[in-house]
């Protein structure tokens, strides 16, 4: 016997991350889900962008990560509302998915937060797979890894609204063809806003600063 | 290696949709629609799912995916066609913002039933 089911997989997810939407929504906040391989320089470029975003906008960040408060810790320093959520309690996930992200945006009081960021945790295969009821997403990608990285990874580069090309002050001394990874992004994904910052030295922060404080004022009004 | 939270939750919904008058039930086959470009590595679902079916009806189901090819339309001169590699720039006007059409579906259609 046959039973016809015609069901979305990850439905459960999805109807959080609706949840999620409308809460930020009534919260007048925009979320921002930024997400990366690991060690491509998501917290530094966080620090760096918080210190240029605060206190005209009001910020907010969750970090996620398996085991460590490490990141949540630097991201303190800034002055910005911090939560951390570690994944080990939960099976030790690469993802962090739409119901966890409600419970610590409730933590955080989104009362007084304009900009929401999610700090994924560092993959660029399952988070990509996992609304979160955000309102963009950015990919962070460092020069340190390699130029094919969207062709190996087409859903992450897809989903992305933006991306971040960091650790450009590295250029000199490697044999990574920055054009061709931004070629190679906007082949998977025609026309994604490439941003090539470094986090380090913070050139290159101008146009992306920028690009985020004309999202947060589209939503929010602020 | 988030297959095994889709497969969790595969065999909730499997579970969730056998009639409760049925008894005893068990399950041969799910059948599954999964877009090319969802990242699900098939095997590693298949053994995932191996796992959280011990014991319920749906253990040694045999998971049937079908899988979705990848079709996009250009927002521009509306021209639909199958990608079948990683540029998704419209082979005709190379405007290029597309919609995803189909290939991301990670889908449960129906489940067998032993008679």
């Amino acid at each position: 016997m046959e039973i016809n089911i015609q069901k979305r997989v990850l439905e459960a997810n999805e109807t959080e991350a609706q949840k999620n939407r409308n809460y930020f929504k009534e919260q007048n906040v925009f979320a921002l889900n930024m997400m990366s391989s690991p060690g491509s320089g998501k917290t530094e470029t966080l620090c760096k962008t918080l210190a240029k975003l605060m206190p005209q906008i009001r910020v907010g960040v969750i970090v996620g990560d398996i085991c460590t408060t490490n990141d949540a810790d630097r991201l303190e320093v800034t002055g910005a509302k911090v939560t951390q959520i570690n994944t080990d309690q939960f099976g030790g996930d690469c993802h962090l998915a739409a119901n966890l992200i409600f419970d610590s945006a409730k933590q955080i009081g989104l009362e007084d937060v304009d900009l929401l960021i999610v700090e994924n945790i560092g993959n660029l295969v399952c988070p990509a797979e996992f609304d979160i009821g955000e309102d963009a997403r950015v990919v962070v990608l460092s020069v340190t890894e390699g130029e094919d990285k969207p062709l190996k990874y087409p859903l992450m580069f897809r989903v992305a609204d933006a991306a971040i090309l960091n650790k450009v002050d590295l250029l000199p001394y490697l044999d990574f063809d920055a054009p061709l990874a931004v070629e190679n992004m906007q082949k998977v994904h025609p026309h994604l806003p490439v941003f090539e910052i470094s986090a380090k030295t913070e050139e290159g922060f101008g146009p992306w600063i920028e690009w985020l404080k004309i999202k947060v004022f589209e939503k929010t009004g602020r | 290696m988030h297959e095994m939270g889709i497969a969790e939750q595969l065999a909730q919904i499997a579970i969730d949709s056998i009639p409760k008058e049925i008894e005893n039930p068990k399950v041969e086959k799910l059948n599954l629609k999964i877009g090319k470009l969802s990242s699900i590595v098939e095997h590693s679902l298949t053994f995932c799912f191996e796992i959280v079916s011990k014991g319920t009806p749906l253990e040694n189901a045999h998971l049937d995916i079908e899988s979705v090819p990848v079709k996009v339309q250009c927002a521009s001169c509306k021209n639909a066609w199958e990608v079948t590699g990683p540029d998704f720039n419209c082979p005709h006007c190379k405007d290029g913002d597309v919609k995803m059409l189909t290939g991301r579906e990670i889908e449960i259609t129906s489940l067998e039933l032993a008679e």
